[in-house]
Order: C-alpha cells, then structure tokens, then sequence
C-alpha cells in the first residue's frame, strides 16, 4: 500500500486545523446541550459545504473535484478525533456512491451538485432490525402503474431526520434471507406517506426511524436493475464501512492522545502516573494497536480507490480492527482517568458514546470477522 | 534519488534474466525448510551449496549493502523488486541463516560504526556467509537488564583480556566470530562503561556449551571467556560507546522484521485455512466446521493482515529510505503475538494429531508443528522481551517518563 501524499497529508492538517478551531468537541457538547433535533449544528454543516469537503467523492461532471476515498477518509478522521457531527458522511460519501455506483444519468444530475455544495442531504436506508443484515429486507416496493409503491419501515438511518433524499433497499421479489431480489430507490423525502421519527441515542448524533406507508415513486426512482442490487449494495456498503472506520479511527486517536496526555501530567505518589509501567505498558499496547488500525483504515480506502479485488475483505477488516481498538481505547481512556472519566463535565463519555453507536453502525465488528472469515476460505 | 518506472523495470528485467540461469529449480520453495533449520547444511545439497556461492558473489544476499564490500549496491526500490522476482521463482536467501547473525544485525552495524579496516575485514565473508556471526549479549544474571552485564576486557597494552559469561549466544558452538558487549570501563555507572568487542571463536580461551530447550533444539549456547583475547581494533564504535551500538544492533534485529529488511522468504506451506479443512472440515454451509474456533482463526488472519499491511505502510512512509524505524519495536511485539497464536491455533486445529514428539503415529507436519509451538515461546523473549518493548514504546515513541524504580 502508499502513504499518503503530499496533497493529501496537506488536507489532512487543514481539516485538523478547522476542527480544533471552528468544531471542536465543545461544539458538539454545544449541540447535544442544546436539543438539536436533527444531530448536527447547521452553520457547521454549512461551513464543510463551503470548504468544497462534501464534494470530495462528487465527479468533476457534477461539479464535484473526484478525489477519492483516501482522500476523503484523512477529513472523516479529523473530524471524528472531535466528534463533529454532520451529514458529510452519511451523504458526502454514502449518498455520492450510491448515485455515482446505480444512479441514472438523471439522478445524478439532479442530486449529485446538491450533495457535493451540501445543499442537500441524500442518505441511505437499510436496517430493519437491530442487527445490520441487509439480505434480510422486507420493506416491499411493489409494481403500481409505471412506478412502485412502497411499504415497509427503516431504522436507525443516519441523519435521517434532516435527509433529503433516501436511498432505500427495498424487496422487489424472494422473501427476506435472499440476496436476490432487492433492490434500490432514490425516494424524495418530501414524498406523501413518508413519516420520520427522531431516535434519541446516547450518542446525540441525527439517527431516526423512517416509515412508508403506500409511499409511490415513478419508474425514474430505480436505481440499477430491478432486483439486482445485491451486489452494488454491498460495495455501497463496503464504501460507508470504510468511511466510518475512518471517522472511527480518528475518534479512537483522539481518546489515545487525551490519555497519553493524562499520563503526563496527573501527577500521584509524587510522579506522573504514565511513569508507572502498568499504565506506561498499556500505552504502548494501546499504541500497537492503533497503528495496526490505521494501516486497515487506509488500505481499505486505497483498495475503493484502486478498485482492488480484495475491496470486501478489506473492508470488513477495516470496520473490524477501527471498531475492536476503538472499543478498547475509549474504554481504557474511562479507566485511565479515573473518577474525572464517568464524569460529564469531562469529554471522554463523549467519546465512549460515539464509540458504542459507530460500532454498530453498518455491522458491528463480530459480523465483519464472520464476514471476513468467509471472505478468507473459513 | 529518485528512479523511473523505466529503470526499475529495466532492473527486473536483469534480475529475473539472473535468476533463471543461477537459481537451481531443484531446491524451488524449500526456503521453509531453512528456517526450522531441516536444510540448514549446505554441504548436503550441491544445488543449494552452488546457490550460496552464486548468490554470494552476486551480492545479493545483502542488495543494499555497498558493492565496494561485496554488496549488491541496489537501492531499497531495486532490492524490493529483486525480493518480488526471487519469491515468484521458488527462490530464497539461505545466506541470512549461514551467515547466522552475520546479514541481519552484525553487517549493517558494522557499516555504520565500523572503520574502514574492520569493514575491508568483516563485510566481505558475511556477504558471501563465508562466515557464522554470534552475539554476546545477555548473561546469567543480566537479561532484561542487560547493562548490569560483567563481562569484562582488560586493556592488555597490545590486546583485550576477556574474562567472563555470556548467555544465548545463538550458534556460538559453530560461529567463527563473536561480537560482544562486554565491560571496559569498571568504575563508570552501568551503561557508561560496556564496549562492543569483537572476537575470534576459534581460541582456547573460549568454550561453548549448548542449550536444550523445551522443543528438543539447541540453537543457543553459553559461551565462557577465561582468559580469551581479541585484538585491539576490535572494538566496534567508540571505546565505552558499546551500550549505543549494542541498542542499534537490536533496532536492525527488529528491523530485520520489516518489508525493507532482510528475510529469507521462499516458503510454501500449507496455510491455516487448510489445516482447518483437513483437520477440522465444514458444515453443510461451506464454513470450517468448529464456529468457536473459525472466529478465532478469523481473528487471527485478521491481526496477521494488519500486521503485514503496517509493514507495507511504514516501508511506504519511509520513501525508500531504509533507516531503522522508531516502529520496529511495535512489528516485533505484533509479529512475536501472531506468530505464536498461529502456533498455538495449528495445535488446536490439530487436535489429537497437535501433541506428538517423535515417532508413530504422527507425520513430520504434525511434528514440526509441536517443535514449532515450542520454539516461538522464545519470539517474545529474544531481542528484548515483549516488556522491554514496551517499555521502549512507552518512552521512546509516546515520550512518558522513565520510572526511576525501573533503573
């Protein structure tokens, strides 16, 4: 695998600048604090959308700059290390690929600009239950006139109070357990029947349960072919999967660099605590870890970018090693700190609640190990 | 210095041209073999004895080192091509483990500490495995510690007098040279006053005894200095400088770990995956048949992956530049772990057939696999254990203070 490059290391102090001064986790605080319904501050999401950020993966056609998922993934990091919320992954990168890997030429045309200026958020609904099983779809798009009519439920869908637009699997023939037979629509979110509710997770981030009830889309709302969006799904997938790890990986080195700080300065029994070896060696174990996390992250990204055919594979071990070390420092980062830890005046719960919801988002790390194994010829 | 895709080709090209005429297809993937130490008598194989001398002429069991010493004078872009083009041909580098720790820390050590003298003298055998390298590091009552080490040289006007104990000196029964890190200054604090000497095995001076370990080898010995001399020049660095070279040595020792270090490649055994099927088989669904330990192999490949592609990134960092790195400590912990979990899983997955010794019954993998879980427990004692390493981690990369407890 590369470094990264110049350009994008480059980026990447940029988008860590911006994040330390103008989103910092006191921000996020800011936003939890205040009840915002939707997940996320609207001024910041406005102020990515002026940097050009949610238009990284947008093609040049769409008036986006094609960038990349490497790329891409250095400002999801930066960002995650302080929990700034916004709908730059859940549309910046889901709802570009989705429309960059099944949209029509229409589609495109008329979501992709929004997506890449932020002016509109296109986001993808999936989970019907509490574990992420994508084969196990039933919400059902049925042939009504030259459209389709859909009914069904979709849950924990990323910013999907404030969403625009979404991408939808729904089942278009089989029944739940089949790969076949799902397939993929681009529905309004203004449409009749559609009704959303906010879901409060301790994470504070814009999840929310959305119903269909006889929603109807025209024939222009398939993406890809009917039935077929198995496979496209999965590489959808694999692409948010990737991204999130890397929005993972920058929560988990945050919480690495705030402990390793605590270790400098707390002082006990006369010496900074980090001089103890108990805690000195479960830094350096810590460290190991992320450093293994890290090269997942980024060869998954490269492998996207690359179009490699280990892209799967990789991708699960991305979300796997982001999410078992992410579990591990933010945990280790409660205990290290002591009785300031399970307080919430301090950052670090936080983080340990991002940690929990990212997890679970788009298959928890022991689907992906199960996944991976399967990939790997166990 | 930067090079075209056009003269690396060009390179590959060569180097493939090469291989072809010099490397005998006979021995084909049996590098394995050298490691678990089946071949390691290059005498009993003309073919791999040929091999030896070809690529030892060549250089290119040392690409990187200067050909001005009998290096092969590659940059690190040429040597990973080189590497690529050997392991697509079956090919290996036995030099790595006849010249025993000559190519892998003593060389490069020497080539930056070294005088022009003792490199004319020392880099030319090595490169060609002409001779066997021991290290002289611990002894009986200085291991993780290492700089309470007592082993001393007495400066006698024309040579160094050596008089004492070193532990785990690999091969030391059948080295030809030794280097040690011994005491020369006896009132300085403890690291202050070790100098890293060099000295000829064969002398009455110096005996060796081998050490049995668990899994029926002897790769170590105790070596006694009574009386033992070296020559004056010997000395590697600066005189009481030993304590710096010695550390550097073992920064190339984990480096050696690395994608841009030396490895000797060539191995075609059965992956985990197999063994799992052959021993364990699948369930009607296709999966290995034990779900506890499919997700436990899983987690294994897993770490495995992560572990190779950081060598991958860390190499890709470096810029072809092949400076030891402040990480080796962090490859050399992961790979000491992976190494002997997948010794542990194999055993597993072997159930029954995972704890022969020798004889009826068992085949020579299954064999092998015991021997082999036994001989990595050491994985993370040698080269500074698993807590020295950490300890390295902790306040040479993330910078925490030393306990003044630990000395």
């Amino acid at each position: 695998m590369a470094a990264l490059t110049e350009e994008q290391e480059l980026l990447k102090n940029q988008a860590k600048n911006w994040a330390n001064e103008e989103a910092p986790v006191s921000k996020f605080r800011e936003m939890r604090d205040s009840g915002n319904e939707f997940g996320f501050d609207k001024a910041t999401w406005s102020a990515i959308g002026e940097m050009g950020w949610a238009g990284v993966l947008v093609p040049e056609e769409f008036g986006g700059v094609d960038m990349g998922h490497l790329t891409f993934g250095v400002i999801l990091e930066e960002l995650g290390r302080q929990l700034t919320a916004s709908p730059l992954l859940s549309s910046g990168l889901v709802g570009a690929n989705a429309l960059v890997l099944a949209g029509t030429d229409e589609q495109k045309k008329t979501w992709l600009p929004k997506i890449g200026d932020s002016s509109a958020v296109v986001t993808l609904a999936v989970d019907e239950g509490p574990r992420h099983a994508p084969a196990n779809t039933v919400l059902a798009a049925v042939a009504s006139g030259d459209g389709f009519k859909l009914n069904g439920q979709k849950t924990h869908v990323l910013e999907g109070l404030s969403a625009d637009a979404f991408v939808v699997a729904a089942r278009t023939s089989g029944s739940a357990g089949d790969a076949d037979g799902i397939s993929l629509f681009l529905v309004e979110g203004t449409s009749k029947g559609i009704s959303r509710s906010r879901l409060q997770t301790a994470d504070s981030r814009g999840y929310a349960s959305v119903t269909f009830d006889d929603v109807e889309v025209d024939g222009g709302a398939l993406m890809g072919t009917l039935g077929q969006a198995g496979e496209t799904l999965d590489a959808l997938l694999d692409r948010a999967r990737a991204g999130m790890a890397a929005e993972m990986l920058g929560v988990a080195a945050q919480c690495f660099d705030m402990t390793l700080d605590y270790l400098k300065n707390r002082v006990q029994f006369g010496q900074v605590i980090g001089s103890f070896q108990a805690l000195g060696h479960r830094a350096a174990i810590l460290f190991t870890e992320m450093e293994m996390a890290r090269s997942c992250v980024e060869a998954a990204l490269q492998a996207i970018d690359n179009d490699a055919d280990d892209v799967a594979s990789l991708c699960s071990l991305a979300k796997c090693q982001a999410g078992t070390f992410l579990t591990h420092v933010s945990n280790e980062m409660i205990q290290i700190h002591g009785g300031i830890g399970v307080t919430d005046e301090f950052d670090a719960g936080l983080y340990l609640k991002r940690a929990r919801a990212a997890e679970a988002t788009w298959g928890n790390h022991s689907m992906h190990r199960d996944r991976f194994a399967s990939l790997n010829g166990l | 210095m930067s090079e075209s895709n056009e003269s690396l080709e060009a390179f590959r090209a060569e180097a493939r041209a090469w291989l072809d005429e010099n490397f005998p297809k006979s021995i084909a993937g049996r590098g394995a073999e050298l490691v678990s130490g089946e071949f390691v008598d290059a005498n009993a194989n003309s073919d791999l004895k040929l091999w030896v001398e070809r690529l030892g002429n060549k250089g290119w069991g040392t690409p990187t080192w200067p050909s001005e010493y009998g290096g092969g004078g590659l940059s690190q872009l040429e040597a990973e091509v080189l590497k690529k083009e050997m392991s697509a041909a079956g090919a290996f580098n036995p030099l790595i483990v006849m010249a025993g720790m000559g190519i892998t820390m003593v060389g490069p050590t020497i080539l930056e500490y070294g005088t022009e003298a003792q490199k004319q003298k020392h880099i030319p055998p090595i490169c060609r495995a002409d001779v066997f390298w021991a290290l002289g590091y611990s002894e009986p009552n200085a291991g993780s510690d290492l700089a309470s080490l007592q082993c001393k040289a007495e400066d006698k006007g024309d040579h160094w007098l050596v008089n004492g104990q070193k532990t785990w000196t690999s091969g030391a029964d059948h080295a030809q040279w030794i280097g040690c890190l011994v005491r020369t200054d006896f009132d300085a604090p403890k690291r202050d006053g070790i100098s890293f000497l060099i000295l000829d095995m064969d002398q009455p001076g110096i005996e060796t005894r081998p050490i049995q370990l668990i899994g029926g080898a002897s790769p170590f010995c105790e070596t006694f200095f009574n009386d033992a001399v070296a020559d004056k020049s010997e000395v590697l660095g600066e005189l009481n400088a030993g304590w710096t070279v010695g550390k550097r040595l073992l920064q190339h020792e984990r480096q050696s770990q690395t994608a841009a270090g030396a490895t000797i490649g060539g191995g075609f055994k059965k992956s985990i995956q197999e063994l799992a099927e052959e021993y364990v088989g699948r369930d009607p669904q296709g999966r290995i048949a034990d779900g506890d330990l499919r997700a436990r192999i899983a987690d294994h490949l897993m770490k495995a992956k992560a572990q190779r592609l950081t060598i991958e990134r860390i190499t890709a960092e470096a810029r072809g530049n092949a400076k030891v790195s402040a990480a080796a400590s962090i490859l050399k912990n992961a790979a000491s772990a992976i190494t002997q979990e997948k010794a542990e899983l194999t055993l597993e997955i072997m159930g029954n057939s995972g704890i022969g010794w020798e004889g009826e019954g068992f085949d020579e993998a299954e064999l092998a696999a015991v021997r082999g879980w036994l001989g990595s427990k050491a994985n993370s004692i040698y080269g500074g254990s698993y807590e020295i390493q950490n300890n390295i981690i902790a306040k040479n990369i993330l910078g925490l203070p030393e306990n003044t407890q630990r000395g």
